[in-house]
């Protein structure tokens, strides 16, 4: 066992110090019915070689995203992770680290999560972030507990844009809580439509641009409305490069962002770890959820870093804490905050640009197609299409000739009647010839 | 004979100095003082090397919807990222380093096997929405790992999706609330915790909207059976109970609390964070458990990271296997199947399929241990336990010094009475000499609490090197020399830091110094 | 000056009574970092949150020992709270409180009686 270093030797030693006959003497509080006699019935102990070669195996069995033509978006993003920050995630000081309790053995992570909460604050426009949480999805459920908590008010209102797993998720957590959540129905452009559903028990309008259809919206006007309702805008953002490009949430006047980091540092890893991204303003900072990391100074007066306003967690407050969010995404969003400081604010516009610039080629191409139509008015980089067959029959059908051609709506929402919409993204990985092979594949399986 | 006389001296005796003089840079040797990245980055600097933009393919066509005004991020060249992250790096403590005692966190060895297979690009570079057809090895992986975590824990289900410890619980108390809707039964309003229960456990319960009332403990550090009983009753979901439980102990009673819980109509919940000591030697479901999650970054050895990301898969009993939230994985006519639909789920967790790349790290230390291998580890974890006790009990007073621990050993600040140093100075003294502090305060019933959990990747000799250290400190605090704990960290990275300050004004995140801001208006 | 035996203090005028913690609560605590005062317009019971006062490491209730409406609340806390430390007894102040039962103050005790209440403590 290469991972254990006990000898035989060493544990006859250490029973005797502690005073036991054997190791079953230190089992004694299990009650004998629940003592396993034995292994259970799995494989032995296995060499590197053999563990190796078995998740290759099943590594070789799924189609990777780099292998070919790739369009799939719908709230995780493919691009090019320097492999700087892969490397430094792995040093043994990060990787192997704890939340940082105490602080003067955790600096290099505090001070990464200061520099972090910083750069969310900035690219989301508002005035605090806090230190994450586990994805964009759960991030919009806490953003919504949150804004019942601020207003005393107990409905949330989903807008048509809305990620549906997101709102899933919202509805999962919410509802149990005892809050009611109206979420409207799928539409490509109707993040507004949340102000004709505002009552007067509203805590939140959930807004998210661009949505799942790639729709970018000034939702200015829509926070300005809900507020003036009592309520509170939160504003969702699944691909965090989109800030580079578009107006921040904060400048449209965000009440909560809650955001999926991903698309920095990250990798698409079938679907997680993944980082949340959650910033507040500076007055409701109180009932936000999450670790906060704040600057201070040590007994010398050299400035540091500590894990602060820690009475709305869950392991000061218990019952009354904002969350019972612990564990967060930590090396995620180092990674992310890697990768941000990697690209600086001109590599970060100019990556968006270049994923805008793909994603006006991938429509370009796909108006060529016959019966195809783009339905996305304002897009960053990602579109709607209208087909006219069934979308998961041929995103099926494409996959069969080496393309992943999109997300079918229908994966994500089998109820909305959405059947023949496909939702595809582009990003700087999107090559001309992986946008010529997909325009070709199509006008092909499509041909009457 | 030619005499060479002006070579370098090559005898330490030479470099006589006058004590330890501050440095001019604030460095200390190889330990750089880091600023951030805001006071390091050019604001039109930066480290990836992109291609322009095409003609033709601007922002023209987004209008107003673009970003008028600059972000305001700084950008590293990459020598100069490098540079920044390895140096942060060095202030932290970290498992590869030396013993991370923290009881109830298991900090174990992170196998570096792991970390090459999570990156294998048919694991790291597949989306969540693929075709099933396309990522059928991915769904086979969970589904061995369901079926280890099933086979290790005895219970007939598993929830893959929770994202950590936290969410896990979460996710058990939303199936046990959807068993009770699903009985018509809207009475059960109330979740039942051992005061010596983890912060998660009350705060998830209150979290979606049940009243949690505490359940008393006894003398020797378990659940308070009568207490409990008084308790239960028709306006009781559930309780939810650590075991071992957060003294380190086995709830010897525990098949006797899952029958009286059962009796009263209610659900036992088991809060898994310390399945490590029994893993392989018991399985849950023969205690009678009906949900408990599994930590993959505390028994499973998937990184802790500074703090995350974990998994928290949740085992479940037949009472509560239909309500489990999608997605879930199933053996499907084709191959494997991802259910993303289902009217008795409780709902959905998060956005996709849970945490794909901890999944891979976990199975990968399950394949390497075998079943023999874990069972080895639960006797190991248990073994360091009681090893670390024994010695230390000379100079520390254990709070439960009768019977063996499991896989953490708890003292009390008894023995640090009239010394003048408090459980606090005793842990950042041990900074200085080379370790992390045991988990302190917590829990909260045992005061001055010191809970060490070596884990089972510790060899003899590291642990006697930590029990060496703690004896001659604590020989230190007996006799007198309270400065060296007061004062302490003296050497770490920081002295103590300001905790208060940091709380009474709290500044969290970097703002431009005054000059620079007046400058952009 | 009246006191309970969760260490609060209210003092009355005319229907006015002003409330606070005590010394010796205010030292039990330790630094306070943080006072959550109550909203202008609450109407409290006796046993209601007043405020909650936090440390660095915990978060405590005060509950209101009377009934009345909360008419004004010392904001001046919210950028100092190390004036709970200071002074808990003068400019900490939490809340005053329009009385809607005067005679639930004077249930209360008074400071000799609060100081043996301590010294049995």
């Amino acid at each position: 066992m290469r991972y254990l270093p006990l000898t035989p030797d060493d544990r006859s030693q250490m029973l005797a110090v502690i005073g036991a006959p054997d190791i079953d003497a230190l089992f004694v509080d299990v009650p004998a019915a629940a003592r396993l006699p034995g292994p259970v019935d799995l494989p032995h102990v296995q060499g590197e070689l053999e563990v190796e070669r078995k998740l290759a195996g099943l590594a070789r069995r799924n189609r990777t995203a780099g292998e070919g033509p790739f369009f799939c978006g719908a709230g995780a993003y493919r691009h090019q992770v320097p492999a700087t920050a892969d490397h430094l995630i792995q040093r043994s000081e990060f990787l192997t680290s704890y939340t940082p309790y105490q602080p003067e053995i955790a600096q290099g992570t505090l001070q990464v999560l200061y520099e972090f909460q910083t750069q969310v604050a900035r690219l989301t426009g508002m005035e605090v972030a806090n230190a994450s949480l586990y994805d964009g999805s759960t991030a919009t459920a806490e953003a919504v507990m949150m804004a019942a908590r601020i207003t005393r008010r107990t409905r949330a209102v989903l807008s048509p844009g809305l990620h549906p797993h997101y709102a899933a998720t919202v509805r999962t957590m919410a509802e149990a809580a005892g809050l009611a959540v109206e979420a409207l129905p799928l539409a490509v452009d109707g993040e507004a439509d949340v102000l004709g559903a505002l009552t007067a028990d509203t805590a939140c309008v959930v807004v998210q641009t661009p949505n799942l259809f790639g729709t970018a919206t000034d939702v200015t006007k829509i926070g300005e409305a809900a507020r003036a309702a009592g309520a509170l805008m939160i504003v969702v953002t699944t691909e965090a490069v989109s800030f580079g490009l578009l107006k921040s949430p904060g400048s449209m006047g965000a009440d909560i962002v809650a955001a999926e980091g991903q698309s920095i540092g990250n990798g698409l890893n079938y679907g997680g770890p993944y980082v949340g991204l959650f910033a507040v303003r500076e007055k409701h900072l109180r009932q936000a959820p999450g670790r906060l990391c704040g600057e201070t100074v040590d007994a010398e007066g050299r400035r540091g870093f500590v894990l602060t306003l820690s009475t709305r967690e869950q392991h000061i407050r218990r019952d009354k804490a904002t969350s019972n969010i612990c564990t967060n995404s930590g090396l995620c969003a180092l990674a992310f905050s890697i990768h941000m400081s990697l690209l600086g604010e001109t590599g970060l516009r100019r990556l968006a640009e270049l994923n805008h610039a793909r994603a006006r080629q991938l429509k370009a191409a796909l108006e060529t197609v016959p019966g195809v139509e783009v339905l996305t008015p304002r897009f960053f980089n990602e579109i709607a299409v209208r087909l006219p067959v069934n979308a998961a029959e041929l995103v099926e059908t494409l996959a069969g000739n080496g393309i992943l051609a999109g997300v079918p709506v229908s994966r994500l929402a089998p109820a909305a009647g959405m059947d023949n919409i496909l939702l595809l993204a582009a990003t700087e990985t999107t090559c001309d010839s992986d946008i010529q092979f997909l325009s070709r594949a199509m006008t092909k399986v499509l041909a009457p | 004979m030619s005499m060479l006389s002006t070579g370098r001296p090559t005898r330490p005796e030479t470099a006589v100095g006058a004590g330890d003089p501050a440095t001019l840079t604030g460095a200390r040797g190889l330990l750089q003082q880091e600023p951030l990245i805001f006071e390091l980055g050019g604001w039109d600097k930066t480290g990836v090397d992109l291609p322009p933009v095409p003609d033709g393919l601007g922002a023209d066509d987004l209008g107003d919807l673009v970003r008028s005004e600059p972000i305001g991020l700084p950008g590293l060249s990459e020598p100069e990222a490098v540079r920044h992250y390895v140096r942060l790096s060095q202030q932290n403590h970290a498992i590869d380093l030396a013993l991370y005692p923290l009881g109830s966190c298991t900090m174990k060895h992170n196998p570096r096997l792991n970390e090459k297979l999570a990156r294998l690009p048919g694991f790291s570079d597949i989306h969540p929405l693929q075709p099933v057809s396309t990522v059928q090895g991915a769904l086979q992986l969970i589904d061995e790992l369901a079926h280890w975590l099933k086979t290790l824990t005895g219970l007939p289900a598993v929830a893959m999706t929770p994202k950590a410890g936290a969410h896990g619980e979460l996710c058990g108390i939303l199936a046990i609330q959807a068993a009770h809707r699903a009985k018509g039964d809207a009475a059960r309003t109330t979740v039942l915790v051992p005061t010596s229960a983890h912060g998660t456990n009350p705060a998830t319960a209150a979290f979606v909207g049940y009243q949690v009332q505490e359940i008393a403990q006894t003398a020797d550090g378990r659940v308070d059976l009568a207490d409990l009983e008084a308790k239960l009753g028709p306006h009781v979901a559930a309780i939810m109970v650590t075991n071992p439980n957060t003294c380190g102990l086995f709830e010897r009673d525990i098949r006797e609390i899952a029958r009286l819980t059962h009796a009263a109509g209610a659900f036992f919940y088991c809060d898994g964070a310390n399945f490590n000591a029994i893993v392989g030697r018991v399985r849950p479901g023969d205690l009678g458990v009906d949900a408990m999650h599994i930590n993959l970054h505390k028994t499973f050895s998937t990184p802790h990271g500074g703090g995350g990301p974990g998994a928290g898969p949740v085992v479940l009993s037949q009472a509560l296997a239909p309500f489990a939230p999608i997605p879930y994985v199933v053996h499907g006519v084709d191959g494997f199947e991802l259910v993303e639909a289902d009217a008795r789920a409780f709902g959905r967790m998060s956005a996709f399929n849970g945490q794909m790349g901890m999944f891979v790290r976990a199975y990968a230390y399950m394949l390497s241990h075998g079943a023999d291998g874990l069972r080895q580890v639960a006797e190991d974890a248990v073994l360091n336990a009681n090893y670390v006790k024994a010695r230390l009990s000379t100079v520390m007073t254990p709070a439960f010094p009768d019977g063996p621990c499991m896989h953490e050993a708890l003292f009390d600040d008894r023995w640090l009475e009239g010394t003048g140093v408090t459980t606090l100075d005793f842990a950042k003294a041990m900074i200085d000499e080379g370790f992390h502090p045991m988990t302190m305060y917590f829990p909260l019933v045992v005061h001055g609490a010191m809970l060490i959990e070596p884990t089972e990747t510790e060899s003899k000799a590291e642990l006697d090197r930590f029990c060496d250290m703690v004896i001659a400190l604590a020989a230190a605090a007996r006799a007198g020399d309270a400065a060296r704990f007061t004062g302490a960290p003296y050497h770490a990275p920081r002295r103590r830091l300001d905790e208060t300050q940091a709380a009474r004004r709290p500044r969290l995140k970097w703002t431009p110094p005054a000059p620079e801001a007046v400058a952009a208006e | 000056m009246h006191f309970t035996k969760d260490h609060e203090w209210i003092a009355v005028e005319g229907d006015i009574a002003t409330v606070g913690i005590t010394n010796y609560a205010a030292e039990q605590l330790g630094d306070v970092v943080f006072v959550e005062l109550p909203e202008v317009g609450k109407v409290l019971k006796p046993g209601d949150s007043l405020a909650v006062v936090e440390s660095v490491k915990a978060a405590s209730d005060v509950y209101s020992p009377i009934s009345g409406e909360v008419i004004a609340a010392n904001d001046g806390l919210t950028g100092n709270p190390e004036t709970v430390n200071q002074a808990p007894e003068s400019l900490a102040w939490f809340a005053r409180v329009k009385l809607a039962n005067a005679a639930e103050v004077t249930g209360l005790m008074d400071r000799a009686a609060y100081e043996a209440y301590l010294q049995s403590l």
